[in-house]
This record gives C-alpha cells, sequence and structure tokens, in this order.
C-alpha cells in the first residue's frame, strides 16, 4: 500500500485516460481500438483526447466485428505490439469469448512459451438509469476460471490510473473491468507514471469485528456500509482484493484469522462466482484456526430488470451490506440503519489515501 | 539450403516431404506412439507449397489443425514437428501442442488453432504489426471452407480491405467439414465473387495448376508488399483421407470413390514428379527419406517432459 505524494484529485475516467497516455508515451508499441474510443465523447471521458495527440494510426475504431477484432489485437500483440482492446460495455465481451478463451489466455502455454500475448482488454460495467439486462453484468468470474487470463478492477481513480499502466507493461492477456458510475469518483492521483502491483489486496479500512471484501463498486459500497457500522461500535475491516486473478489470497486469510468472520459482496451474481472461490479457500486454508462465520452477497439471482424499483432489490446498498454485517458480527438482528442515515452514507466519496 | 535446378524441382521437394511425412505418421499412428489426433492433408499439399514458395524468412504463415503442410513449408522443423506429435520435450512445443497446434515463432509459423476460423483473424493481427511496424513483410492466412461459414472470417476480410493490410486469405475448399458436403452448408457456391464486393483481388482456382497458383500468387504478394492490400484466392481440392485419422474412408458411404478417383488421377506429387529429370528426383526422394526417417528417430529417442512441468508456462 503506497501514499501518493500528490494532492491532485482526479476523476476515474481522467485516471484511465493519463493511464493509456503515459502508456503510450512511454512505449510507441502500444496502441489502442475500439468501437467508439476516437468519437466526441470518448468512451465517456476515459479515452478523449488520444486520437488527437497519436493520431489514427495508434488511436481508431473498429467495425462491429468484436470476435475478429479480438483475434486482430491478439495477433498483432503475438507480432510485437501492445494493444488495448476498449469495450463500452463488458456484455460485448460475450462476442470475444472464444478469441480470449480459446486463444489469448492459451497461446502461452499451447505454444510451449514461444509465444506472448501482451494484451489489455477494458471493459466497463454499467448500473442504474436502465441499463438492464445486457449492460449491466459483472462477468469477472468467467474469464478469471481460466489459466493464462488476468482480471482486474479497480474501485478507485489511483487503482484506474496504476493498473492501466501494469496491464499494457504486463505480457499476458489482461482485462480490466471498470464500473460506470465509478467513473466520476475522484482519488488523489500522482501526475507522474506509476503502476499498481497485481497480486496486492488492499485493507481500505481496519477493524477487529468481521471482515468485508468486496469487488468494484461494492468496494465503495462496503465502505459506505462501514461508516453506518461503526457508529453501531462494529468496526468493519474492509480489503478491496484490486486483481481478481492473481488474488491475494493472504491478505484476506490473515484478516478473517483476526475477525473470524467474512461477509463477500461481489459486483456479479454468487452463483460458482468469485465470491464462492474466496470462501471456499477461506474453507481449505490450513491457517485459519477457527472455523469463520461467512456471508455472501452479490446480484439476486435473476437478470437485472431496468425499472428502479426491482433493480433497487436487484443489487446490494450500503443498507442491505450493513444489516447483513451487523447480523454477522453481533449475531442479533436488532438494528437496521435509518434510511436518512444511508443517504447521507451513500454521498461518502472515498477519496483514499491508499 | 538445398539447390533445385528448377521452380518445378523446389516445389515437388516441397510437397514430397509432406506426402511422405504424413505417409509415415500414418503407418506409426497405429502403434499409439503418436500421441495426438492427426489431420492429414495428403492430395491438398501443392497449394500451400504454391504459396509459402514466395514468403521469406520474416513474413508468416497461419495453418489451421490440418497444417503439417503449413508448418513445413514456412521452414518449420521436421525433427520438433514429429516429437511434438510424439509428445516430446522436443517439441516444437514442448508437448503442450501435439499435431493441432504447430508453432515455429522464429520461421514466421503462427500457432495453428483446433477451433475453426480462430486463426484467420489472428493471421489479421500479425499484418496490422506489419504495417504499424512499417515492414514490407506480408502475411499468408490458410483455411477450409468450413472457417468460411464463421462469422470471424468476414470480419476479419472486411477489416483487413478496411486497412489495406498485407495478407493474403487462401481458402482450401476440398468441399468438406469433416463428413459434411458443401451443399448442406452453403446457399451458394460463390464464395470468391463475395469476397470480390470487399474490393480485394479474388480469384478461383477449380484445378490444382499449382504453376498457375504459384504464378498468380507470386504477383499478388509483390503487389502486397508495396501496400497493394489483401488478396484472397480459393483453391478447389480434394482430401484423401478422413477428417481425422490416419485412413482413407471412401468405404463410410458421405462421399463417392468415383470424386475421389478424379482427384487422384490429378495428384500434383505423382504428376509435378514425372515432370522431373528422374535422377534430381531419385535425389530429392533419398533426401526426403532419410530426414523423415532421421525424424522419426529423433522423435522417438526423446524425452517425454517431466511431470513438474505442468506448470511452466502458464503466464509470460
Amino acid at each position: 500500500m503506497s501514499t501518493p505524494n500528490t494532492s491532485r484529485l482526479l476523476k476515474y475516467f481522467d485516471a484511465l485516460r493519463e493511464g493509456a497516455e503515459q502508456a503510450m508515451d512511454a512505449d510507441s508499441s502500444v496502441f489502442m481500438m475500439g468501437l467508439d474510443i476516437d468519437d466526441h465523447k470518448g468512451i465517456q471521458g476515459s479515452t478523449k483526447g488520444l486520437v488527437e495527440k497519436f493520431g489514427p494510426e495508434r488511436v481508431f475504431t473498429t467495425p462491429l466485428s468484436e470476435d475478429a477484432m479480438t483475434g486482430v489485437a491478439i495477433g498483432a500483440a503475438m507480432a510485437g505490439q501492445r494493444p488495448i482492446h476498449v469495450h463500452i460495455r463488458m456484455d460485448f465481451l460475450m462476442l470475444c469469448m472464444n478469441q480470449l478463451v480459446n486463444i489469448a489466455a492459451k497461446s502461452h502455454y499451447m505454444y510451449g512459451g514461444t509465444v506472448q500475448v501482451p494484451l489489455v482488454i477494458r471493459t466497463m460495467i454499467g448500473k442504474s438509469w436502465g441499463q438492464g439486462a445486457q449492460h449491466s453484468q459483472g462477468l469477472h468470474s468467467m474469464f478469471a476460471h481460466v489459466p493464462g487470463m488476468k482480471v482486474v478492477a479497480p474501485s478507485n481513480a489511483y487503482d484506474a490510473k496504476g493498473l492501466t499502466m501494469q496491464a499494457v507493461r504486463d505480457n499476458n492477456p489482461v482485462l480490466i473491468m471498470e464500473h460506470r458510475l465509478l467513473y466520476a469518483t475522484e482519488a488523489y492521483v500522482p501526475e507522474e507514471p506509476y503502476t499498481v502491483e497485481f497480486g496486492k489486496a488492499r485493507v481500505l479500512r481496519e477493524g477487529n469485528d468481521l471482515t468485508i471484501v468486496g469487488v468494484s463498486n461494492m468496494v465503495m459500497e462496503a465502505m459506505r456500509a462501514a461508516e453506518l457500522l461503526a457508529e453501531q461500535g462494529i468496526e468493519a475491516e474492509v480489503i478491496d482484493p484490486v486483481t481478481i486473478s492473481p488474488l491475494d489470497f493472504d491478505t484476506i486469510e490473515a484478516s478473517v484469522n483476526k475477525t473470524g468472520k467474512l461477509l463477500v459482496v461481489d459486483n456479479a451474481w454468487l452463483n460458482c462466482g468469485f465470491s464462492a472461490e474466496i470462501v471456499a479457500r477461506v474453507a481449505e486454508s490450513e491457517n485459519i484456526s477457527l472455523k469463520p462465520a461467512v456471508k455472501r452477497m452479490g446480484f439476486a439471482p435473476t437478470t437485472c430488470p431496468t425499472t428502479p424499483s426491482l433493480e433497487d432489490a436487484f443489487y446490494p446498498n450500503p443498507k442491505t451490506i450493513a444489516i447483513t454485517a451487523y447480523q454477522l458480527a453481533s449475531g442479533k438482528q436488532d438494528w437496521v440503519p435509518a434510511d436518512d442515515q444511508c443517504q447521507l452514507a451513500y454521498q461518502t466519496q472515498f477519496k483514499g489515501p491508499f | 539450403m538445398t539447390e533445385y535446378s528448377s521452380l518445378e524441382a523446389r516445389l515437388y521437394a516441397s510437397i514430397a516431404l509432406v506426402r511422405r511425412a504424413e505417409e509415415v505418421i500414418s503407418e506409426i499412428y497405429p502403434s499409439d506412439k503418436i500421441k495426438s489426433p492427426v489431420h492429414l492433408a495428403i492430395g491438398q499439399e501443392y497449394i500451400a507449397a504454391a504459396v509459402i514458395d514466395h514468403l521469406r524468412e520474416t513474413d508468416y504463415a497461419a495453418g489451421t489443425y490440418r497444417g503439417h503442410g503449413v508448418y513445413l513449408a514456412k521452414g518449420g522443423d521436421l525433427n520438433s514437428m514429429m516429437a511434438e506429435l510424439y509428445g516430446k520435450k522436443t517439441g516444437c512445443a514442448q508437448g503442450r501442442a501435439g499435431s493441432m497446434h504447430l508453432v515455429e515463432a522464429s520461421k514466421g509459423v503462427i500457432g495453428m488453432s483446433a477451433v475453426v476460423g480462430t486463426g484467420i483473424p489472428v493471421a489479421v493481427g500479425h499484418a496490422l504489426a506489419i504495417k504499424q511496424q512499417r515492414r514490407n513483410d506480408v502475411v499468408v492466412a490458410f483455411m477450409g471452407d468450413g472457417s468460411t461459414e464463421e462469422g470471424c472470417f468476414s470480419e476479419s476480410i472486411n477489416f483487413a480491405a478496411l486497412h489495406k493490410l498485407p495478407i493474403l486469405f487462401v481458402v482450401e475448399n476440398n468441399r468438406l467439414a469433416i463428413h459434411e458436403p458443401l451443399h448442406k452448408r452453403w446457399a451458394a457456391d460463390t464464395l470468391t465473387e463475395r469476397i470480390a464486393t470487399y474490393g480485394i483481388p479474388a480469384r478461383r482456382f477449380l484445378e490444382p495448376d499449382i504453376l498457375a497458383i504459384h504464378e498468380h500468387v507470386g504477383k499478388v504478394i509483390d503487389d502486397m508488399r508495396t501496400e497493394a492490400g489483401p488478396a484472397f484466392i480459393e483453391c478447389h481440392t480434394h482430401r484423401w483421407y478422413e477428417h481425422v485419422g490416419p485412413c482413407e474412408d471412401y468405404d463410410q458411404g458421405y462421399r463417392s470413390l468415383e470424386e475421389g478417383e478424379q482427384w487422384r488421377a490429378k495428384d500434383v506429387y505423382v504428376t509435378l514428379g514425372q515432370s522431373l529429370d528422374e535422377k534430381e528426383k531419385a535425389q530429392i526422394d533419398q533426401d526426403i527419406e532419410a530426414s523423415i526417417q532421421a525424424a522419426v528417430e529423433f522423435a522417438e529417442q526423446s524425452p517425454f517432459p517431466a511431470a513438474e512441468e505442468l506448470y511452466n508456462y502458464v503466464y509470460a
């Protein structure tokens, strides 16, 4: 965990852009492709200005051919380039699944170490404003399942830049899972280039009463829940794994050993997912002395609906996380945070430092 | 490198090496020493030979799981290939590829895939890298008629044409996808006409005329090196053997022996061989037999990878 020596607040989307820009400055083999990355909106600002700076040979849009374009990026990577392939929604990665799983993840191994695929996939999860069934999915577990893939999930602007720069340097396919609702959040972000190490979790808040592991946007929701819990005298230790694969299990293990209680809040469904992976590793661990109490939260086991009345019930939120955590930590069911408190907690913008 | 007296002799040597290597593989296969499914290209070797004759070492060739010919023609090492089929540590991928994923990056052999069509965009990506790196190399992507039904085939040609990438798409149309004939898969047998609508040169060869293919591809690749953009050829051909495995299978009833005999009478391995000086042909044949025998011995004597090597190369 490092503390940035900066007083500059930067938004998540600006941090993504700056990370890519500095990576492209440093290495002429880095290029960016993806539908709409060179238009006037620039993927909600995260690619804005790059085509003007680097030109259309290094920053270009693609036909709506996700399958082939993923293969093109892989081939260019094999031949010595370092592509960043951008998708405005993670759901569209289903069209890339064959190339990512059958070629990108396997090539280094299948070709006996003679081939490398230094490919970065940037992809964003949507939420609210009626994003619905096909603009909201958190599919990291599908990709993290496959050996050869790396999956990272920046929950803040500092990590958004540092993980982007590390992903470009990595010689493997790396999927960066971004979240639309984090795009406007700010953190202290150094102006100079830096990387965030893969396989190193962050303890965002220390506590002895229970461990909460959050993923992506759920890190922020867990931090808000922790504020509510603190008012009840419950100190939650909030962990952001930062990278899904490789996973820093040691940090989670040490925390669970201390607290004896674990709540995993994933930005995804629970069935066969990343939350199940963490809980399984806790169950298998020989370093955790007492059997911990365990609970998981995530998307409701339904397709994501568009109407707010249903969508609100689909996602965990600071209130439901706090209630679940309170019951897990205290063994009691005698507290529900007031709605106005939750509202207040929801507005807490976490800015680090990290 | 061996010097040949003529183009015909050079092409014959390329075809004969693949033909004889695959025949020997087919003979060894029932012994279970080869630890990998094999998809033989016997009867189709002349296409890769004609096309790859125009490539330099820094150019790339992308084959398929039926890729022994592309691998060998592009300069892949026969010993490494045979050892790979045997699952040995000395194989081109240290026993992780088998016959279906042959690779030789140092010779421009792009790793091959067993998922039909997936190698096409990967080959286009190599052409994009060539353009970005300001090289005048080219890529040739070989594929079967089945792969042209995959979405990524059309997507790849569109992108390559849009960006004027230096890549030649070669469809080896043996009119079979495993056992399914073309007429059960294609609404119209006008692939070449369809590809021409992308605004790229597209030409069909109905006959196994290796010299005509060679001449045409030579011009196309010369143009490509001076930024003419992609091109396409479709070569009708015939697969003599079963889809996968060491045998012929005309007795299975899904295709006719008559059709096969028409093609086999025009076997380029035989006709081109007959056109050569007898002494030169004999020397070529003798050298090939010796190299294949040496490769088999190399494969048999090489060690298997140790179990603890399982975890090597998961991540770079």
